[in-house]
């Protein structure tokens, strides 16, 4: 038998309810493992031993007794910005470093229902803030391939963790392609739903109209699963949508053959470095060769898709973030003198700088004079961006291109300047701004760095999406690469 | 005519009676212990989001068709940040450009009578927010979100109103039509019904408006009227001192009779408005709006105009008795009881009952006088069993004692005494026993008759029926 | 676009943020760089376009049925706080 963390999620799945290893094995295993490369990677804020351990022995009665779910004994790792039940829930920001939360997100509890059994919860760019995780309160979480270079952000550590296989799953969120970004720089399949297929109930906000729950695996087999037991209606989240969730897993097995595949001209342009241009375009090959036909479409407002992201983000995180005042939870500063000091201190030392940087520029685009001048205008340019992704859908099933410019960059490369780190963003945006699902896969590397390759649906596309990722991933094995070291 | 205009528009806070806040499933039961009805998402919890509560909106469409308003087929919540404890995510869930209700009016009954139409620019819904303590606490501010998160309809007048008395009789129509809507049970004190007014004065005859000055939560028609004269005065104080006003918030001291400028929610707040991504936008089918509107119950001034007609009342009676729906349907039920005399029973519910009910400080809702037992009691009066100043002893006994009419006036032999030959041999005996005034009388002095009717009265215990008393009296005494 | 101190502290002021005396030129450099990049947007022809609130076209908020279903836990809510007495959350006195 294979070492267990080199089996995927949905083998592991069966493999338990086989009862050829026990949950508390895995979990053993992978506790291990975590606390291992801990030093290294830091990919976790809290690591759940005792209680992970109950809930796999919980896990093992239910699989002997033939009850249980679809995921029952399997682990997984949350992001820190779900909210766990009697866990620490920081959001990588010091403002929540001692915070419990006293509730499940919908996604944690619709997890654990499924039987899942959560180790820990992993490190992030604060507040879901940044495309590199260095924002986290905790420090950096590095990348696997490389630990000098970054794993991608905000979902740093759930992409670092899954890539050294850590974990064999892990949920996490994207709001400007925080879950596909680091999917590419660490090697790893990471999908991001269509807006409202998964519950925003619990799942820390940071901008209301783009955030996304999903996951992050090592393979669009195993997305299918983990998205199947995630993904559903949720009374307690108004903007998630009443629409039955299709068995995924089911539906992998759809032929590619005449898929219609539109390559995004606007996403090759300068700023594509050439080797990740061309391991993008052998990809595409791939799949011309399984059946798919390529055209190229344009969608010509899509380069203005980063400054309309930093104005409608920044004033909805602005907002979002005013109920962290150091009141009823979170860090309060010492002897605050009166409310004013109580507020600005507690709230000037619990955030970090990137944080600071987007409420400032959120409470300025929405303030008196500017607020049609900058958020009307940017919510405009989005209804621009959405239309050119509707008239291109009605040409193709797809659209796809790179899903970051270049390979994982240095820790402290990009930290100078907020926009040379903003454009890491650039293809990864439009999806949220359009609400659309989109999957990144591993397509090859560069310089022993991998790269991904994105894929765009239309709305409530996720099982074409995940069957052509999952026909592509059996035709190639960049997917099964683990990185030196975790192997 | 005076030299200075006054100019004011109302704000009205009306909390809707849910059972469940605006946006979560929290109870809204006034009096709970300190934050026992904060759950999650009133106490903004990091992750937590808002779902709207139907019965919120069914209740502001009742009130914007009630007020012949426009129902916005689409209206959209937006976000009014500003940061305040009592405020916990720091931002208002509210509504902005597009209300769900816009364009209604009220008409209200002037001191002299005339009628006036009062425009209602808008109404819309948002939620309340907690409430601050500061008593009792040495250097600390407690707060308790209990309160946060219930439903309010916030309903904003056109600055139509020129005085304190025409504002007061707004404010007074409003608190009556939502009570009669059931959407707010309009308790005052506990804060159910607040009003904002905006204030400003202009010379006679110009067409700007001058400066305002909002003056905050007046939870009393007495405070609003006091605040509002306060602070007309203190404008054309400063006015006619050459000064200008201030565009500010001011609150009103009741203690000192005074408005005073509020110190903590300074410089001019910039609430940033835009529309709440975390909620849809609400869309209302025609279907919808009609289904509220088949629910509307008769309003008060159609009520008052069908009592006027139906009960041939005065225009003041019917407004009285309509003031409340607990009233008028009391009144009803007295008048189903004893048709006879509508005219009798207004008097009686609007006079003893009234008076009564105030003594013991009781709402009518609460009347230990059913209206089938004042009804009964007002049979005899029509009955001619007796008289109405004797009923007034039988109304005291029944409303202390609880026993019903007839028991009263037989256990108290109160009956009155209609057999003429019985009063005409008393009319004969008080002749005889009092001839210098029977002389008197005749010789012209015709103010005696008032001195002969009283001691009839006195002789048969107040019990003659004085229309025969009277009839009788005349004939004997004129010889 | 170049922000002023003053505006910088006005912007940190609304949005209840202390910064140090060496923060505040290294924000008002980003920011001004920030909304420097934002004018790519005039360029855009917006003039026939709505501004988009929500993702998905054609959506209207569901409507939730008037129940409690809330209980009291704020001793537990109340564990996660700051500072707590009788009850209420504490902040240093307010003057109205």
């Amino acid at each position: 038998m294979r070492e267990l963390h080199h089996i995927g999620l949905t083998e592991l799945a069966a493999g338990l309810r086989a009862r050829r290893f026990s949950s508390v094995e895995l979990t053993e295993a992978f506790l291990r493992r975590i606390e291992r490369a801990q030093g290294t990677l830091n990919a976790f804020i809290s690591v759940t031993r005792a209680q992970a351990l109950t809930d796999a022995a919980a896990a093992d009665r239910a699989l002997a007794a033939g009850t249980g779910g679809a995921l029952s004994g399997v682990p997984i790792a949350h992001k820190d910005l779900f909210c766990t039940k009697g866990v620490r829930t920081t959001c990588g920001s010091r403002m929540l470093d001692s915070f419990v939360s006293p509730y499940d997100a919908t996604v944690v509890a619709k997890l654990k229902s499924a039987g899942a059994v959560i180790l820990g919860k992993t490190n992030m760019d604060e507040f879901a803030m940044g495309s590199s995780n260095e924002t986290s309160y905790y420090g950096p979480v590095r990348n696997p391939w490389n630990p000098r270079l970054v794993p991608g952000g905000s979902s740093g550590g759930s992409a670092a963790a899954v890539a050294a296989r850590l974990v064999p799953g892990a949920t996490a969120t994207d709001t400007g392609g925080s879950i596909r970004q680091p999917a590419a720089l660490c090697g790893i399949t990471g999908l991001k739903p269509t807006y409202g297929r998964v519950s925003r109930y619990g799942m820390v906000a940071f901008a209301s109209s783009l955030d996304q729950g999903g996951v992050l695996t090592t393979s669009a087999a195993d997305a299918a699963l983990m998205l199947r037991e995630m993904a559903g209606f949720d009374a307690n989240d108004s903007t998630s949508v009443e629409r039955d969730v299709p068995d995924y897993v089911a539906l992998l097995g759809q032929p590619l053959a005449g898929l219609k595949i539109g390559i995004l001209k606007e996403f090759f342009d300068k700023g594509l470095e050439p080797a990740n241009e061309q391991r993008v375009r052998e990809a595409l090959e791939v799949f011309a060769s399984l059946g798919a036909k390529l055209s190229e479409v344009s969608l010509p407002n899509l380069p203005l898709s980063v400054p309309v992201y930093y104005v409608v983000a920044p004033a909805e995180c602005s907002s979002n973030l005013a109920r962290f005042d150091g009141v009823r939870y979170g860090h309060r500063c010492e002897n605050p003198r009166d409310l004013m000091d109580l507020y600005r201190r507690s709230r000037g030392e619990g955030f970090g700088a990137e944080v600071k940087r987007r409420i400032m520029t959120g409470t300025y685009v929405l303030s008196a004079g500017y607020y049609d001048a900058y958020y009307l205008k940017a919510q405009r340019v989005r209804q621009l961006i959405s239309a050119d992704f509707t008239r291109a859908f009605a040409s193709v099933d797809v659209l796809m291109g790179p899903t970051t410019p270049t390979p994982a960059f240095a820790i402290g490369a990009k930290t100078s300047d907020p926009i040379t780190m903003y454009l890491n963003d650039i293809y990864t945006i439009g999806a949220n701004l359009a609400g659309l699902p989109a999957v990144s896969i591993p397509c090859g590397f560069v310089a022993d760095l991998p790269v991904g390759l994105q894929i765009v649906g239309p709305f409530f596309s996720e099982a074409r999406l995940l069957a052509a990722a999952h026909a592509f991933q059996g035709a190639t094995d960049w997917h099964t690469r683990v990185p030196k070291g975790y192997a | 005519m005076s030299a200075w205009e006054t100019v004011i528009g109302l704000e009205i806070h009306a909390q809707l009676a849910t059972r469940s806040k605006i946006f979560s499933s929290s109870a809204t039961a006034y009096g709970a212990p300190p934050n026992a009805q904060a759950n999650l998402v009133d106490l903004g919890y990091p992750g937590v989001l808002p779902v709207l509560n139907g019965a919120a909106v069914r209740m502001a469409v009742k009130l914007g068709l009630a007020i012949n308003a426009r129902i916005a087929p689409t209206s959209v919540f937006a976000r009014k940040n500003y940061f305040y404890p009592d405020l916990p995510k720091g931002y208002q869930i509210s509504q902005y450009e597009l209300p769900i209700v816009a364009d209604g009016s009220l008409e209200i009954v002037l001191d002299d009578g005339t009628v006036k139409r009062v425009g209602i620019t808008r109404a819309h819904l948002e939620e309340d927010a907690g409430k601050s303590l500061h008593e009792g606490l040495p250097g600390v501010t407690g707060v308790d979100l209990n309160r946060a998160g219930t439903p309010l309809v916030e309903i904003v007048s056109e600055p139509d109103l020129r005085s304190a008395k025409e504002a007061v009789a707004y404010m007074k129509k409003v608190h009556t039509l939502v009570r009669y809507l059931e959407i707010c049970d309009g308790n005052m004190q506990e804060g159910s019904f607040r009003c904002d007014a905006n204030v400003s004065v202009r010379r006679t005859g110009a067409t700007k408006f001058g400066t305002r000055a909002e003056i905050k939560n007046l939870n009393s028609f007495r405070f609003v009227e006091r605040a509002i004269n306060y602070e007309v005065a203190r404008q054309i104080d400063i006015l006619e001192g050459g000064g200008q006003v201030v565009q500010e918030t001011r609150l009103y001291d009741a203690d000192k009779g005074e408005t005073r400028s509020m110190r903590s929610k300074e410089e001019a707040n910039d609430y940033r408005y835009f529309p709440d991504p975390d909620l849809l936008p609400v869309a209302l089918a025609a279907a919808f709006i009609e289904s509220v509107r088949a629910t509307l119950p008769e309003l008060p001034d159609q009520k008052a105009a069908r009592f006027a007609s139906q009960y041939g009342l005065p225009v003041y009676d019917a407004g009285v008795l309509t003031a409340s729906r607990e009233l008028a349907d009391y009144y009803e039920a007295v008048v189903r009881a004893a048709p006879a005399d509508p005219k009798l029973a207004a008097n009686w519910v609007m006079g003893e009952l009234a008076a009564a009910l105030n003594k013991e400080n009781l709402e009518i809702s609460s009347t230990p006088m059913t209206a089938e037992r004042l009804a009964a009691l007002l049979k005899r009066i029509c009955d001619q069993t007796i008289s109405g100043k004797l009923a007034k002893e039988v109304f005291e006994a029944m409303w202390s004692g609880g026993a019903d009419a007839d028991a009263v006036i037989a256990e108290r032999g109160l009956r009155q005494i209609t057999d003429s030959a019985a009063i005409e041999h008393v009319i004969d005996e008080v002749m005889q026993k009092n001839p210098g005034q029977l002389a008197e009388y005749r010789a012209g002095k015709d103010k005696l008759f008032g001195f002969f009717v009283g001691q009839v009265m006195k002789a048969t215990g107040g019990k003659a029926n004085p229309a025969q008393l009277n009839e009788l009296l005349r004939k004997k005494l004129s010889g | 676009m170049a922000l002023t101190r003053e505006q910088i502290e006005s912007i940190a002021a609304l949005a209840r943020l202390e910064l140090t005396a060496a923060e505040l030129p290294v924000y008002q450099d980003s920011l001004s760089r920030i909304l420097e990049f934002f004018g790519a947007l005039e360029r855009a022809d917006t003039a026939s376009v709505a501004p988009m609130a929500h993702p998905l076209p054609g959506l209207s908020q569901r409507l939730r049925p008037d129940v409690v279903t809330e209980q009291d836990h704020h001793a537990e809510y109340q564990q996660n706080a700051p500072q707590v007495a009788a009850g209420l959350y504490l902040v240093p006195k307010v003057i109205e």
